[in-house]
Order: structure tokens, then sequence, then C-alpha cells
């Protein structure tokens, strides 16, 4: 692990004190610095802080929000509860997925720029079917309006 | 807490059990579990030990306290729908491939489903097909057949402080395996095998290498050679309907001589070898009070565990190999030249209560140019299977004794196969002639027992001697902690992974209840037998001078490990 990884995920301990009970708080704020929860992060917690490895891996996997893979730039999350679905969320995922050469078992592009998620509710259902990229709400989609964004960022991103 | 409940309508008296289960049983109903183990934490995932209150409420009796009154039944027509209902939902997506399977025959969902007389099963069968994990010397982790008890995940975390397997993901998608995909022989698995003791179906076995020894056996070409460990003796009888601790010494040998192994010996003639060198390796450490305290090395698990976890401890433990790679070493050494005469070569066999053995024996330094100082290593459980599938009747079969001149151990050498038992040998060599007869029995009742823990002090030239003994690998862990903090001060541990010490390993048969009485029945045996030798100190033995004078003279630095 690189040494700046080291401090950062030290100060994450430390702030935590090491504990046990933390444990749950202390992957989300790892989450949070990489986007993802990277091996060598989570073999180096699990023996700062005397648990097994088995243990960590098992509440990195049992929790949905938690991603053991490297996440993209840009997380999309589609909306897929039940008013968004009625209003058509899946024409709007299949759009994006055809966009970015993505599927169900493909979340993330090669280049690391775009993940795309399905979630439950987002809580927004006035505004149905609602997108958000990196957690800001984009209402009303539809499958044009989402690759447009699409595009929009991808320029952006080529421009930077 | 002690109060009344009514199970079943009838009045039952509890006192301080932990949990309804627990009266249940102890009342003389047998409630089927399978997630439930007395020593272990209660997980409550079975729901196999359901019983119904009066009011009519499901509950799981492992999870819940006894409470004065309380009315439950445990036989009611819910609870009975329920229970088969949970059976049918496992073996929906079971393995069913009975004939096939290691455990079957003493397999508790086999048992359990035959109990209850489930017929067809009214779902459809969902197979995952996962990948079986063949890859580690000691164990097979075959998913397609786990029930999800999670036995194995807490024995491993709870008693042995490894935490080589937990679950992954969740909901129906849930698998037990070691962390990050990692197969089992990557991961930090000791290959203790306690998880197979404690697995009710097949889904964790011992690697089977019995095929090698038939092959061996058949021939002419090779000369098979056996050493059988202290443990051994006192278990294999509960396989042909022995109780635990019961010596069948005599009869191992008459069998495996029927098998057609060429000699046996006794691997407590290497576990005196082991004192000797131990001894002198400890006494010297003394003197020039470096590397302190010292470790015992005779436990592969434990030292799989201790150079995972705390390789700063390598040079405090013991250089000596174990005595099953010591037994190796001087029977390659007294055959070699035999082989070449004959023309043969020797096939040295080795019988343990270990699974841990198998991985030891294939360590890259007991391997010298291609030839392993231990061939096969077999457990207590594969010999059952041996001498089964040759149809011997056990009770049968007339006993004989082992051969010369490597058949003979002291009884120091035999109880190296419980806790406690290699320091004892160590401390009768050390201190002979040193205490009286009473003053011994003191010290060494100090460190037999199944505390988990267990310390002594015995005063050598003046100077004080802390020793301490433990088994299990999370109270080793434990200590090392205590240690390291400055808590604790110790010259000389004994470490063995498992709980009781070899008597228990995971490679012996699985007791019909895993308690405390099943170890204490099986150290009691091997005490018996230490108490029926005349010769108790390992020096006293006159097998090993001779394996010093005649057989490795000026190798006996092959003994050790030279890291």
């Amino acid at each position: 692990m690189i040494a700046e990884f080291k401090e950062k995920v030290d100060e994450i301990l430390r702030r935590h004190s090491c504990e046990k009970k933390e444990l749950i708080t202390i992957i989300q704020e790892i989450q949070k610095e990489y986007r993802y929860l990277p091996e060598d992060i989570l073999i180096y917690v699990a023996e700062k802080m005397d648990i097994s490895q088995s243990k960590i891996y098992g509440v990195a996997t049992f929790y949905e929000n938690f991603s053991l893979e490297a996440k993209g730039k840009n997380i999309i999350k589609v909306c897929d509860g039940t008013a968004c679905h009625v209003r058509k969320s899946l024409p709007i995922l299949n759009a994006m997925n055809k966009e970015l050469g993505l599927s169900d078992k493909k979340k993330t592009t090669d280049d690391l720029l775009f993940t795309i998620e399905t979630v439950s509710c987002l809580g927004a259902c006035g505004l149905a079917p609602v997108i958000t990229i990196n957690d800001h709400v984009h209402p009303k989609m539809t499958p044009e309006t989402a690759v447009d964004l699409i595009r929009t960022i991808k320029k952006e991103e080529a421009q930077c | 807490m002690s109060g009344t409940m009514i199970i079943d309508g009838r009045k039952v008296d509890y006192t301080n059990q932990k949990n309804i289960l627990s009266v249940i049983r102890d009342s003389g109903i047998d409630l089927p579990t399978f997630c439930y183990h007395s020593e272990l934490s209660i997980y409550g995932a079975c729901r196999m030990c359901s019983v119904e209150t009066s009011k009519g409420e499901i509950i799981a009796s492992c999870s819940e306290k006894p409470r004065d009154g309380m009315e439950i039944f445990t036989n009611s027509p819910r609870i009975r729908k329920y229970r088969k209902m949970i059976l049918e939902l496992l073996l929906a997506n079971h393995d069913k491939d009975c004939t096939s399977c290691d455990r079957t025959g003493r397999c508790q969902l086999q048992k359990l489903a035959k109990r209850y007389g489930l017929g067809k099963n009214r779902f459809p069968q969902i197979n995952k097909d996962y990948e079986v994990d063949n890859s580690s010397p000691s164990i097979i982790r075959n998913p397609n057949k786990c029930i999800k008890c999670g036995d194995c995940v807490m024995v491993c975390e709870e008693i042995q402080g490894v935490g080589a397997l937990g679950f992954v993901h969740r909901g129906s998608d849930v698998i037990i395996k070691p962390a990050f995909n990692k197969s089992l022989a990557e991961s930090n698995c000791v290959n203790c095998g306690q998880c197979r003791i404690v697995c009710p179906t097949g889904a964790i076995s011992i690697k089977n290498e019995t095929q090698k020894v038939w092959d061996a056996l058949y021939d002419k070409n090779i000369r098979v050679v056996a050493q059988i460990a202290p443990a051994v003796r006192v278990a294999l009888g509960e396989e042909f309907g022995k109780n635990p601790g019961e010596i069948t010494t005599g009869k191992i040998v008459a069998i495996l001589k029927k098998l057609g192994v060429d000699h046996v010996f006794d691997t407590s003639l290497s576990a005196d070898l082991t004192v000797m060198e131990e001894s002198e390796e400890f006494i010297n450490r003394l003197q020039r009070n470096e590397n302190l305290p010292i470790f015992t090395s005779c436990c592969p698990a434990w030292v799989k565990y201790a150079e995972d976890k705390y390789p700063n401890l390598n040079k405090n433990i013991s250089s000596c190999k174990s005595p099953q790679q010591m037994f190796g070493t001087v029977l390659r050494e007294a055959y070699n030249q035999k082989d070449f005469e004959d023309g043969k070569d020797t096939f040295i066999l080795s019988i343990m209560p270990c699974t841990a053995k198998k991985a030891e024996a294939a360590r890259k330094e007991y391997i010298h140019d291609g030839i392993r100082e231990v061939d096969v290593v077999l457990t207590t459980q594969e010999l059952a299977i041996m001498i089964k599938e040759l149809g011997i009747k056990f009770d049968e079969i007339e006993e004989e004794a082992m051969d010369m001149p490597f058949g003979i151990g002291s009884g120091a050498g035999i109880i190296f196969g419980t806790t406690g038992g290699v320091t004892e040998a160590v401390l009768r060599r050390v201190l002979k002639n040193k205490y009286g007869k009473d003053d011994f029995k003191i010290i060494f009742e100090s460190v037999r027992g199944l505390e988990s823990v267990k310390e002594t002090s015995v005063n050598v030239d003046g100077r004080e001697i802390r020793l301490a003994v433990v088994h299990g690998l999370k109270y080793a862990d434990n200590l090392i902690k205590q240690i390291q903090r400055g808590e604790k001060q110790y010259d000389l541990i004994e470490v063995m992974a498992c709980t009781g010490g070899c008597i228990a390993g995971g490679g012996q048969p699985v007791p019909k209840v895993i308690t405390k009485e099943t170890r204490m029945l099986r150290a009691g045996g091997l005490y018996k037998i230490d108490k029926s030798i005349q010769i108790k100190s390992s020096d006293d033995n006159y097998a090993v001078n001779n394996v010093y004078e005649n057989i490795l003279k000026n190798n006996r630095h092959k003994l050790h490990n030279h890291k």
C-alpha cells in the first residue's frame, strides 16, 4: 500500500480509536475516500483492528452499498423504485448502458469514468423517473436526455 | 437462577442452565440442532431447536433463557411441521450425492432427515454448483454440502482465533469461505481441522489419502513402515462402537500388519527424542538467558499460526522437529542402507490424530532431494475407513505388539498426545532426582486437565522456572499479547492448537457429542497407558539410546530445523 493511502487510513482509524464497533463507519469512510474498498486497505484495517480478514470481508460483502471493485469517477444511480419503474426507468438504464458499453454484469467503464448502478428508491418519486450523478439529482429523465448528460460529461472530461 | 418449567406437560426443574435447549436436553429429550455447540457462542440460525410456547409463539430454544412457570411444547403438530419444513428446505439445495460423501452415515442432516421420516422433497432441487476447494493439503471444502450453520466459522474464530472462514454475501447468496476469494491454501488456515469436527455435514472433510497407501501396500518393491501417534490409540475404537479413551494399540498394530504394513513403530519413541532435544535446548537457553520463553514446536497448526501472525516469535519457537518428522528422519537414516541392499524403497506412513500433520509432512524443509521424510499422513479417521474397506472385524482381531527397535516409548512420550503432556514429559526429564514423589504429583496435577491456560513454576538449581500450558489458539494468542504487554513472564510455553491437545485433533473420529467428557476420557486413556509403562522418563528409554548410538550417530542435528 502506498504511503499516502496509509496516512489517510491511519487517520480514519485514529478518529475511531480502532474500536471494533465502529467497523462499519470506518469502512464507510474508506469507501468515501476511494469510491470503493481496495483489498490491501481492508487487510491493513483488519490487522490494525485485530479482527480477522474474514470478518471485515463478511461485512463488506453483506451490504449492497459497499463495493470491492473500483468505481468510476462519475457514479450514476438509476432509480428503479415503483414510481420510477412505472414511468419507464428501465429504458433509461438500457440507453445509458448501451451508450457506455455496460451491462448488468459490467457496471464500470474500463477508463474508470462511469459506473452505473440501480437503486430501489431515491425518495424523489414526484420527480420520477430520476437519476443521480455523483449525488446530483436529475429529474424527469428520458433515455435521450440521459444519454445527452453522459455525452456532456464525456466532453468535459476530455477537456481537462 | 432456578425454577420450574413445564415441558410437554411435565414439570421440569432447572438450576443454572444457560438456555431452554439445555433444560430440554437435560430432561431427557434429544432436541435436534445443527448450529448449536455448547462451547461456541449461540447463533440461532438453524431453527431446528424451535419449540412452541403455551401462548402459541415459536421460539428458538437455544436463544432463550428458561423462565419460571414457562410452558413449552417440543413436539406439537406445528413444531413438527415447522421442523420438517426446515429440513426439506435445507435438503432442497444440498448436494445429496450421499453415496460418494465422506460423511455419510455420520451426517447430522442425513440422520435428522431419517429421524423425521422425510419422503420425497416437495421443493425442487436447486444446486448452485459451487467450486470445491481442493487446495489445502489437509481439508476439502465443498460449499455444495454446506447448510450455513456457521459452526466452522465460530470454532475458527472463537476457539482458534484464526478466522480463516467467514460468511460472504448475504441472504440466499451467502457462502462460507475465506476472505477475498482466496482458496484455503492461500488463506491463513492453519489446517487444524476443528471446522471438520463441528461441521454437521460433509461440507468440510479430511483430504482422503488412503489410495496412496493402498498403492504402496500393493507394490512389492515398496517396504511400508508405519508410525502411530499416541492419541490415535485412544480414539480409533470410537469408529467401532467403543467408548472414547478405550486403548486399542494392539489391535491397530495387528490391523496394520494385516493390511500389509511391514513394520509398525510407535511415535511416542520420537516424542521421547523430542523431549531429549527440547530439554537440552531449553536448558541451554536458560543458561544463556536468550530466546526465552521457548515455545514448543510439536504442533504444526500452532507453528503455522505463529509464522503467519507473530513472525518475530520465530526465534522463540523450539528448533526441534515434531515427533512425526523426527521419526521420519530417523527411519530414513535407518533404512537407507537396507533399501540399497534390498533394492527396495521405504514408504513412511504416519497415522496421526491431526489434519495439520498432512500439511507439515508436505513442508519444503521436510523434503530432501525430492524425498519426503514422511510419505503419507493418514488421520485416525482415514485408518478407520481403510479398516472398514478391508472388512476386518475389529472386535475379533487378536492384539499384536509393536516392532523393535522403534516400537517402544516411555510414559512421557505417550502423554504427548494431550494438553500438558509435553510440559510434563520435559519436566520428568529436567527435574529428575530433584524433587520427591509427592512434589512431582503436585507439579504434574497443575499441568494436567482441560483448563485453557495452566501455569506452574518449578525450581531448577536455585532458579525459578515459570511454565505455561495453553490449548486453543485463541488462548495462545491472548497469552502472547499478555507477554508482549509485559503482564506475564514465562520460560517455557507449551502450545497445542486443538482444545484438549492431539486427542481432540481434527483427524480424530467425530464424537457423538463434542464435549469436555470425550476429551477427558481420551486423555484418561493416555494417562492409563502411561501408568502401565515402567519407563516414565524419556532418558530411561533404551530405544532412545539405541537411536542416538546406532542410527543418528553424528547426525543429531538432523532432528532440528535450521532456520
